[in-house]
């Protein structure tokens, strides 16, 4: 096992090092400086500038000090348009509200996700599997971005029960809205996946052994069968989590939540490469980390799977 | 005459009643998804639409570009849908017609939907099929570039693209073309594992065929049925990033629209009038509705194992 996460590492390690390259070459590739305004800086300013920010020093030794205080430091540098402010700032500001939607709508999606699933299975062909199935595909067709306007004119402008958008430090009603926006589509994968692993689980044969010899059928559902119906919604968890980072930008633009999401589409209209990168490098590094663990985690319930 | 002999031979081989013929996979395949009363719903659908997106700038005297200047500034109260201004869709809030922006945005979507599959299909299948016959080292090498491109965060780091070369509509399909295949050629790879150890493939190994015509003209055929399916479900997939992005305003420029932007610019003005975010919304829903219907008919046609 230990072998296994080594090996997993050391792929990890250099994509991680490609995409922080991969991302400079970029920046350096794009066409004019962050410093073009439309009515010209004077050369003695522009210089003084590109001093500050150390843009006068060559490609290699600038990138070789950036990967350098990224990786020990966990340093982004300044941004370029947020005068004063750096890059960890703003993640500092923006990640833990993030975060916390986030995390919740991984919650809701797999609890809610998953019980529909089983629900669904246990009662195969009955109304719950049928509203199941019928919710789960409703739901595939509203990605975060087309449920958020719905939700906010359902919820907001005809009832008036909860608020289109802000954070207030992340109270419960502001909370609810972005959370439903953002889990709907996982939680419908999650119970399609569910429903079809637990009906085959279901039909196997050691299944009817253990109803065979009298068990009740939850004890059955909950001992025998769950194990086994979980292992490929474990696997799609690694894709969800990155799912709902990258739906993270729809929610802040919509909600007005200030999280990452915010930052780094105003980041990107306006060209603030730090920024930019900093963000990307962050989901990243958080993208393979969590692939990491998923893939840990599967392999380390599931005895079939060779590491 | 000979055509009728043979298959009575194949009949009577298959051990099947004289006077009976056998069915192949294909029309197998077709009666499933015949059967199937969702996907076949969906058929008439997709194809309105599809309709609806090539010809039907022919049904309204407006352009998706020129304005109507007479509703300019009272598009809320008079700018609704209409018969008699010939405005079917009402205008935008810049006074187009919103009929035509919809035929026009359609287009995009439908069009970044197809490159998408396509591109899936061309480069997945030929790198998933030379991965898996080829194996070994070759094999292993390959996959990790796979794994490590998925690891990624494609959506940032197309965002990053966008910016840095300008968003045009060359860029998207770039980005859409870097990232559709990587799912395709891990499937395609798998079952040229297990097709590459059949008989037929040891037949024609041993009859000296090449390995190249080997994977196109013996492995590729058989992968046809996974192929169709996947590239099916892709399409939709395809459309909700695209949307995604159109949603954020980094991807298609005006005056060209898709139903991302569409839905984004309908959201902004939601709380006045419904119909800027009906229409799009509609189009959007029902395609992928039909998309996914489609998707899974042919799955549960095409690949019966996994029903």
């Amino acid at each position: 096992m230990t072998a296994y996460i080594l090996r997993r590492l050391a792929v990890a390690i250099p994509t991680l090092l490609l995409l922080i390259v991969f991302s400079f070459v970029l920046m350096e590739a794009a066409p004019g400086s962050p410093f073009d305004t439309e009515r010209g800086v004077p050369p003695q300013v522009l210089a003084n500038l590109e001093a500050k920010y150390g843009l006068d020093r060559p490609m290699i030794e600038r990138m070789g000090t950036y990967i350098w205080n990224v990786v020990t430091r966990f340093d982004f540098g300044p941004s370029f348009t947020y005068t004063n402010r750096t890059v960890n700032d703003l993640i500092e500001q923006g990640f833990p509200i993030t975060l916390t939607y986030g995390f919740w709508s991984f919650v809701v999606a797999v609890l809610v996700g998953g019980t529909l699933g089983i629900a669904a299975a246990v009662y195969h062909n009955s109304w719950l599997d049928y509203l199941a199935v019928g919710v789960s595909i409703g739901a595939q067709v509203l990605p975060n971005f087309v449920m958020a306007p719905i939700l906010v004119l359902i919820f907001t402008l005809w009832l008036g029960w909860l608020p289109g958008g802000g954070w207030r430090g992340g109270q419960v009603e502001y909370l609810i809205l972005p959370v439903i926006a953002l889990s709907t589509s996982y939680m419908a994968s999650i119970a399609r996946l569910t429903r079809s692993s637990m009906l085959e689980v279901l039909n196997a044969g050691f299944i009817r052994t253990a109803r065979a010899k009298g068990l009740p059928m939850r004890r059955v559902i909950f001992r025998h069968a769950l194990k086994p119906a979980l292992l490929p919604v474990i696997s799609y968890l690694g894709p969800a989590f990155v799912g709902m980072i990258t739906g993270s930008v729809v929610i802040d633009i919509f909600f007005s939540t200030g999280g990452i999401g915010q930052f780094f589409v105003s980041a990107a209209l306006a060209r603030d490469y730090s920024v930019i990168m900093g963000i990307t490098i962050l989901v990243g590094a958080l993208t393979i980390f969590f692939n990491l663990v998923v893939d840990v985690l599967y392999a380390w319930i599931d005895p079939k799977i060779r590491y | 005459m000979f055509a009728q002999k043979t298959m009575a031979q194949t009949a009577d081989m298959a051990g099947l009643p004289a006077g009976e013929k056998g069915r192949s996979l294909w029309q197998d395949a077709r009666r499933r998804f015949v059967r199937n009363k969702a996907a076949m719903a969906s058929l008439p659908i997709l194809l309105l639409i599809v309709l609806f997106a090539s010809f039907g700038q022919f049904l309204t005297p407006w352009s998706n570009e020129e304005v109507d200047w007479s509703l300019l500034g009272n598009v809320y109260t008079e700018g609704g849908p209409s018969w008699e201004n010939r405005h079917y869709f009402g205008v935008d809030e810049t006074g187009r017609d919103l009929y035509a922006r919809v035929v026009q945005g359609s287009r995009i979507s439908l069009m970044i939907g197809l490159i998408g599959a396509l591109v899936a299909v061309v480069v997945g299948t030929t790198y998933g099929a030379i991965a898996g016959y080829i194996g070994g080292r070759t094999d292993q090498l390959m996959m990790r570039l796979v794994d490590v491109l998925m690891s990624i965060p494609y959506m940032f780091v197309l965002i990053l693209l966008l910016v840095v070369f300008g968003r045009s509509m060359f860029m998207l399909f770039v980005g859409i073309g870097l990232i559709s295949w990587l799912d395709m050629a891990r499937i395609v790879r798998g079952q040229t594992l297990s097709l590459k150890n059949t008989e037929f493939v040891e037949a024609a190994v041993a009859t000296g065929v090449s390995t190249p015509v080997i994977i196109f003209r013996h492995i590729v055929p058989n992968l046809l049925g996974v192929v169709i399916v996947y590239a099916t479900l892709l399409v939709p997939s395809m459309i909700i990033f695209e949307s995604f992005i159109s949603f954020l305003g980094l991807g298609v420029q005006e005056p060209l629209t898709s139903w991302g932007a569409l839905i984004n610019q309908g959201a902004d003005h939601m709380r006045y009038v419904g119909w800027m975010l009906g229409f799009p919304l509609l189009f959007f829903t029902v395609t992928l509705f039909a998309l996914f219907f489609i998707g899974d008919g042919l799955r549960d046609a095409l690949d019966p194992k996994d029903r």
